[in-house]
């Protein structure tokens, strides 16, 4: 996984709530055995028309949206399947963060696991950051994780909080499988203990 | 934690499976079980594989394919005809064989939808910890686990160290009272309760349904509220468990038997919240505010009774949503103040893991016995797992459905999320008992209209929505 440290990007308005799963990725593209090359299929159902045609009016269609690193969204981002393909096709587009008044849980976790970093902010900073990406091509956000600010091309800066865990992992583009392991000695003496203490529980083997 | 404390269901199943709280809150959790499927474990076996790491327990592990695979025809792996979904179904029997977990075959009269064969196997057993790379895991919550959805990364982080890293969900309680009505089933009280708190009322909550509405459901309508939950942004939903639950996992394949099972009875009767336990968010439903219900939309939460009509845009006073509402009628093809009642159906669909139990199908027979399927409907069910179909078959509801003009098909995810071969196809309009009416959800232009089993059989024999309380 690639850290996260600071982004500066173009971002892209997406004015909608409960942007979910099945819009940034359908059903039909999961049926894959690899992680990779699932960008073409980001947001299949607003991005291209039945044909397969680029639907003009979308905004990753358009200049200089193409090249966008952010989203900025409204509530509920993510919602629905706990797909790992929606961030996957999110990264493999380019997207390293997307900022919404909030996300749906599972998205947000696997978000984190692939160096997307979700941003929640008030719905009045989203839409203030939406106005500002319609400033034109030289306009850029910054996001700036270590010190926890999204900063807007008049060069104010707007505060985000963030689990510290996550930050930690996120900034050093840490494996949390890693992290774990070295917890092994007490998932052993866990597991030890459980039998004792709820010799009951079965297996799934028959 | 104190002793003393009054607990909650969740907050007891959180703390025996804490193995230790790192200096930020986040905490190792341990996990009892962990199902896998074929579409959301491949990534995870091979990262398993590339970082040289093994898989911790194979014995708490279990795998089954249910997405891809086809309803009709020949159930071999190898006859699948779409070659992606063939690939996905065989590296899941591959990595299952290379790493030794055990696995329930497709041809094996168990297989079936993963979240329905859980507790019909034994394997969702009440205060345990179950995950799977699959958001309806929230079903398991029926039985008084706390199960969840989790994405392939965090597939990978149970296969290597059968735990996950997690912060505590804060408590939700949803207390639903009164004697359901005529007609109205466990579908219609979640779909009640989602178009009451909203797609995103339970984020970062963890739903315990608590009241004599919820404590009356068997646990197929227990699993049907708990499925759902995520649909309202809830991690995870929980009942707590209780002399039902107790005598639906006796004797089930994979259940603690005989001492066993009177162990974890002593054990599993301490699990029920104490009395004074604190929650984050308190939600109060009464029966009288569920009727049969219908979605009009495209997210659950768009939900009104089948009597009522399609609301307005104009009425929203928010400019984005207002624009976005509008845009689903589009998608819809609905018109503001429409009634639902007639709106003419071409397809229905019977099954998923939230409606394909055996109590589901006996519901739709009901509706269906002496009746036809109306002319250019297509109506399928797709039984929930091979037992449920052995089952529907023994008590004959599989001719009342095919002499009824149903199709009966063989289990799996089918038609929910159309990974196989049923799907809807541009502009046709579904009565489904599925969990999900997103945006192409059921096949690309696909409009779904989500609601029980009894009222989607209604709706297959008069070709648009009904009020089933007018054929019972």
């Amino acid at each position: 996984m690639d850290a996260f440290t600071t982004l500066t990007a173009v971002a892209a308005p997406m004015p909608m709530q409960n942007i979910d799963t099945d819009k940034i990725i359908p059903a039909r593209f999961l049926k894959t055995i690899k992680r990779s090359g699932l960008g073409v299929h980001l947001f299949d159902p607003l991005r291209f028309d039945e044909d397969g045609k680029e639907k003009p009016d979308f905004v990753l269609n358009q200049e200089p949206f193409r090249k966008a690193q952010v989203i900025v969204a409204h509530e509920n981002f993510g919602c629905g399947s706990s797909r790992e393909h929606a961030p996957w096709a999110l990264l493999d587009f380019g997207i390293r963060c997307i900022i919404a008044p909030d996300f749906a849980d599972i998205f947000y976790n696997n978000s984190f696991k692939n160096g997307i970093l979700p941003v929640r902010l008030p719905r009045a900073v989203c839409d203030q950051l939406m106005e500002d990406t319609k400033l034109g091509g030289n306009a850029r956000v910054t996001i700036d994780l270590a010190r926890q600010v999204v900063i807007r091309p008049n060069g104010e800066e707007i505060g985000f909080d963030i689990d510290p865990f996550r930050k930690h992992l996120l900034l050093n583009g840490l494996d949390d499988i890693g992290q774990t392991l070295q917890h092994g000695a007490q998932i052993d003496g866990f597991e030890a203990e459980r039998r004792q203490s709820q010799p009951w529980l079965p297996t799934t083997i028959a | 934690m104190s002793a003393s404390r009054p607990r909650t269901l969740f907050d007891k199943i959180w703390d025996s499976h804490v193995v230790e709280r790192l200096p930020d809150g986040t905490c190792i959790l341990y996990i009892d079980r962990h199902l896998l499927h074929e579409v959301t474990s491949p990534q995870a076996f091979e990262g398993l594989r590339l970082a040289g790491r093994g898989l911790r327990r194979p014995d708490l592990t279990i795998a089954v394919a249910d997405h891809n695979i086809p309803t009709l025809g020949s159930r071999i792996p190898a006859d699948i005809k779409e070659e992606d979904s063939r690939i996905q179904v065989e590296t899941l029997e591959k990595n299952v064989a290379a790493l030794g977990v055990p696995y329930i075959p497709i041809m094996d009269v168990r297989q079936g939808i993963v979240h329905i064969i859980g507790p019909e196997l034994g394997l969702s057993l009440p205060g345990t910890t179950i995950v799977c790379g699959d958001s309806h895991t929230s079903t398991h919550g029926a039985l008084g686990a706390l199960a969840f959805g989790i994405g392939t990364s965090e597939v990978e982080h149970v296969m290597a160290t059968q735990t996950l890293l997690q912060s505590p969900a804060k408590n939700m309680r949803i207390d639903v009272s009164g004697t359901l009505g005529f007609g109205c089933s466990a579908k219609d009280i979640v779909l009640a309760i989602i178009g009451k708190i909203g797609t995103a009322g339970g984020n970062g909550h963890v739903i315990e349904y608590t009241g004599d509405t919820i404590r009356a459901l068997d646990i197929a309508g227990r699993c049907t509220v708990s499925n759902m939950s995520i649909e309202a942004g809830a991690k995870a939903g929980l009942i707590a468990p209780d002399q039902t639950t107790f005598d639906y996992v006796k004797g089930r394949e994979f259940a603690p038997k005989d001492d066993a099972y009177e162990q974890a009875l002593i054990y599993w009767k301490t699990l029920p919240s104490d009395e004074g336990a604190q929650y984050d968010t308190v939600v109060r439903l009464t029966t009288g505010e569920i009727a049969p219900m219908v979605t009009w939309g495209t997210t659950p939460g768009q939900v009104v009774p089948v009597t009522g009509i399609v609301p307005d845009p104009e009425h929203e006073p928010d400019e984005a949503k207002r624009a976005q509402f509008r845009r689903m009628l589009d998608y819809m093809a609905l018109t503001p103040g429409q009634r639902m009642e007639d709106l003419p159906i071409d397809v229905v669909f019977i099954g998923s893991c939230t409606n394909g139990r055996i109590e589901d199908i006996r519901a739709a027979a009901a509706v269906a016995k002496g009746r036809r399927v109306a002319a250019g409907v297509q109506a399928l069910v797709v039984p929930g797992s091979g037992l449920v179909k052995r089952q529907a078959e023994q008590e004959g509801l599989d001719r009342v459905l095919l002499e009824a003009g149903f199709e009966w098909r063989d289990p799996g995810c089918s038609m929910c999320l159309g990974m196989n071969p049923d799907k809807l196809t541009p502009g046709q309009r579904c009565a489904s008992t599925s969990n999900r009416n997103f945006e192409g959800r059921q096949g690309q232009g696909g409009r779904t209209h989500l609601l029980s089993p009894a009222m989607a059989a209604a709706a297959a024999v008069t070709g648009r929505l009904t009020d089933v309380r007018q054929l019972v």
